[in-house]
């Protein structure tokens, strides 16, 4: 995704529903817009918000995070995890200048091909109207390596 | 390090789209890459050998295999590395099948693009991928199986018989689930009790199960290896050991119930044995109806009973007990035929649903009919199967055949009567099966192709009146039956839903519980250790439900024999020189895996490896990047967002 005037969405999937759900998509050969890169993850938990501020800062225009249902998670409460830390990352990005729709936090489930579909279409709709993500002076990804 | 890359043409489903070549070159100039390799099945064995081959000749160390999703292949492409000597977690899947060449066909061009990158992600993590040592945990040969209808039974009995401790625990006072209430089975038309039988009687006889009735699972925690399960016994006021079956307490009872073993056809008093079968073979006292108990107004059966097997300040137990495996045998209910309006079931008198029928043949077969049929008989097809205004998709796939079974036993009993079934499609799936109909329709029952529109009921005459299209002649139809029955279909039982939340299983559309793969793990679920059988996973006859049966007891005899099972390394670790002991981990791990212990002069975060499911979350929350996850290392995500975004490697 080096091309600047394609959108260009990061989208993080936790392996047992939501990267399933994306290769249900593909499976049942339902068309996706092809501006989104997928990560899996065995969980949605697993993602910390300093990723998505990296995903920023390197350019993504929008990030995507996709976990099981409520009561789903492969993992007890990953979810609930997953719910908490992106409603905090939102308030923080409203901060810092970036819009909050740029992160979407979506329940997908392994057989769920069509809702990947219908999510990643409108999301690459929505973040294609915003445009390309503008950073001010703010340096917005710190962290540590691991 | 020397990384080698295979691209995949999956046999023209990523080739016919994606350019390969334009994705062996692109692979070619990233760093560390020393050998780019296309192939039209990488994951044959010409394919697996290759790659092997080239692991030994070239001294590779890292492996990305450019093909399907590793949910399809990846552990196939692990075993292949582990074969060459290499560890399984240097291998990494580009998934440029499910996840690019099928979703983006009609955009070639820009499905190439997106291949690249992902190849390029999937080198970026696999530049930074560790080897990580196998580990094992011990596993007991301890098993819960829950439901104790055909499915359970059979699961249960194998277990048993191949060794293996068994909690069979059942939520009905008697062992036998739905297939006890048939009267015949097809297509061999064998008389459902008469072989069900035997089988229940096994139950008890086999010194490795312990059979556990009227109970409910009241929490299941743990996981593979160590479920922690508690289970409520709800009070039978029975004693099993000292009730001798007399029915004397029956006899005085004076409470008088509709009998649900006969779908409320026939009744039972309040203290009453389930069926005539029933396992165990003891009285039950039904609380919501005695009036002995709450309070105190009658004591006729206790009074009665000579061994004193009556106890009414019986009160729920609950029991505990730890197991390594769990089938999930919860079976299905009835579709409510009362959902399907336009049929007008439920307050009407000559409009039964197929399990009625079967009660009502098994009386007449027992010389004590429950009441008369009629001359004209109809079946209706696909009620509540088939059918997206009731919300069921799915085909029920037991309906066609059972009313193949219950119409020509009506037409057998009595020639003279009409009896119609009005079919969606007949689909005579199973071995027999088309013969068996064609029989049916030699006996004389007409097949009519049409889904019926309407039922009404005259409320004198009570004749049923049906409007149906023969979509075959491309008549409307509209006739009178002394009886019309629905073929109801199956939808998930209470219990399946109940089982799948306490279990956190993943379930299909229709609301059975899915299984891990379709075709090739059909009676594993996504939770390591626990495994569906019979109609908890879809919609199935007997046979079938007593092939899953076995192949569930299989799955969890593979996993126990060996005494010990390989956990996935994908476990957290921490740094102990960058923790601080915050425990910020401790509260966020679902398992109890972490602890905080004392180290030299600090404290600090300590992963149970066995217990840790590899979730990640903690990785996540830890504020000084001490917590890591193995194979998923910040590092690593982190690389695969630089490359996704074509940043060259950091």
């Amino acid at each position: 995704m080096k091309d600047n005037s394609d959108p260009k969405i990061i989208a993080f999937c936790c392996n047992w529903c939501s990267y399933a759900g994306a290769d249900a998509a593909g499976t049942a050969r339902l068309q996706v817009k092809p501006f989104f890169r997928v990560i899996r993850t065995m969980c949605s938990s697993r993602i910390d918000p300093e990723l998505i501020l990296e995903s920023f800062k390197k350019g993504a225009w929008g990030v995507l995070v996709a976990g099981c249902h409520p009561g789903d998670c492969h993992y007890v409460n990953g979810n609930y995890k997953t719910q908490r830390r992106i409603a905090l990352l939102k308030n923080l990005l409203d901060e810092l200048g970036i819009e909050s729709k740029r992160v979407r936090l979506e329940w997908i489930s392994a057989n769920e091909g069509g809702k990947f579909q219908k999510v990643v279409n409108e999301f690459i709709d929505e973040i294609s109207a915003l445009g390309p993500l503008k950073l001010g002076v703010h340096e917005v990804a710190g962290g540590h390596d691991g | 390090m020397k990384i080698g890359v295979y691209v995949c043409h999956c046999g023209g489903n990523i080739s016919e789209v994606v350019d390969i070549k334009e994705v062996m070159s692109f692979a070619e100039k990233q760093g560390d890459v020393v050998m780019v390799k296309e192939h039209a099945h990488v994951c044959s064995d010409v394919g697996r050998n290759m790659v092997i081959e080239d692991i030994h000749a070239q001294g590779l160390d890292k492996v990305v295999v450019a093909a399907c999703s590793p949910q399809f292949h990846g552990k196939t492409f692990m075993a292949t590395v582990d074969k060459a000597g290499l560890n399984p977690y240097v291998m990494e899947m580009a998934n440029i099948r499910e996840q690019c060449s099928w979703p983006h066909y009609s955009e070639p061009r820009m499905a190439t693009e997106k291949a690249k990158d992902i190849v390029h992600m999937a080198i970026a993590k696999a530049r930074l991928d560790e080897p990580l040592e196998k580990k094992t945990s011990p596993i007991g040969k301890r098993a819960l199986v829950v439901g104790a209808g055909i499915a359970g039974i059979q699961a249960a009995l194998d277990l048993g018989d191949a060794g293996f401790k068994v909690y069979l625990v059942e939520k009905e006072a008697s062992i036998g689930g739905k297939m006890v209430k048939l009267a015949r089975t097809f297509p061999t038309e064998d008389c459902a009790a008469c072989i069900l039988s035997p089988k229940m009687a096994d139950v008890p006889s086999n010194s490795n199960i312990e059979l556990i009735t009227n109970a409910e699972i009241q929490e299941i925690k743990g996981y593979l290896g160590n479920y922690d399960v508690t289970v409520v016994k709800k009070p039978r006021y029975v004693d099993l050991e000292k009730c001798t079956a007399c029915n004397d307490c029956t006899d005085v009872c004076p409470v008088v119930v509709p009998n649900e073993h006969d779908e409320g056809l026939t009744s039972r008093k309040a203290i009453y044995i389930p069926n005539p079968i029933a396992v165990p073979h003891s009285y039950i006292l039904d609380d919501k109806s005695c009036l002995g108990l709450f309070p105190l107004a009658c004591s006729k059966c206790y009074d009665v009973c000579e061994p004193g097997a009556i106890n009414y300040d019986e009160k729920p137990e609950r029991l505990n007990f730890t197991v390594d495996t769990i089938i999930v045998a919860t079976g299905y209910d009835i579709f409510d035929a009362r959902e399907k309006k336009v049929y007008n079931f439920g307050p009407t008198e000559n409009i039964i649903t197929a399990l009625d029928m079967e009660r009502m043949i098994v009386h007449e077969a027992e010389g004590s009919p429950i009441r008369d049929v009629g001359r004209r008989i109809a079946f209706i097809q696909c009620v509540g199967s088939r059918d997206e205004q009731v919300g069921n998709e799915y085909c029920s796939r037991i309906c066609c055949m059972y009313a193949a079974k219950l119409s020509q036993l009506m037409k057998r009993a009595d020639p003279k009567r009409d009896v119609y079934v009005f079919y969606t499609d007949l689909r005579a799936y199973g071995k027999g099966f088309e013969e068996y109909y064609k029989r049916a329709a030699n006996t004389g029952v007409k097949f009519v192709r049409g889904r019926v529109a309407e039922l009404y009921e005259d409320p004198t005459t009570k004749k049923v009146t049906l409007k149906a299209e023969d979509t075959l002649s491309r008549q409307i139809i509209e006739s009178e039956f002394d009886l019309v029955v629905l073929s109801v279909g199956m939808q998930p039982s209470e219990g399946t839903k109940r089982i799948s939340e306490q279990l956190h299983l993943i379930r299909s559309p229709g609301g059975f519980i899915q299984e891990a793969h379709p075709k090739f793990r059909p009676v594993d679920t996504l939770s390591d250790g626990v495994f569906i059988c019979g109609c908890a996973q879809g919609p199935k006859d007997i046979p079938d439900t007593v092939a899953q049966a076995s192949a569930a007891a299989a799955r969890a005899i593979r996993l126990m024999n060996k005494g010990e099972y390989e956990v996935e390394p994908i476990t957290a670790i921490v740094d102990e020189d960058l923790c601080c002991g915050c425990g910020t981990c401790v509260s966020v791990c679902p398992y109890d895996a972490i602890k905080t212990e004392m180290r030299a002069d600090k404290r600090v975060a300590k992963v149970n490896e066995i217990l840790c499911q590899g979730c990640g979350s903690c990785s996540a929350a830890c504020p000084s990047g001490a917590s890591q996850q193995h194979w998923f290392r910040t590092v690593q995500l982190r690389a695969m967002v630089n490359a996704a975004l074509g940043e060259e490697e950091s």
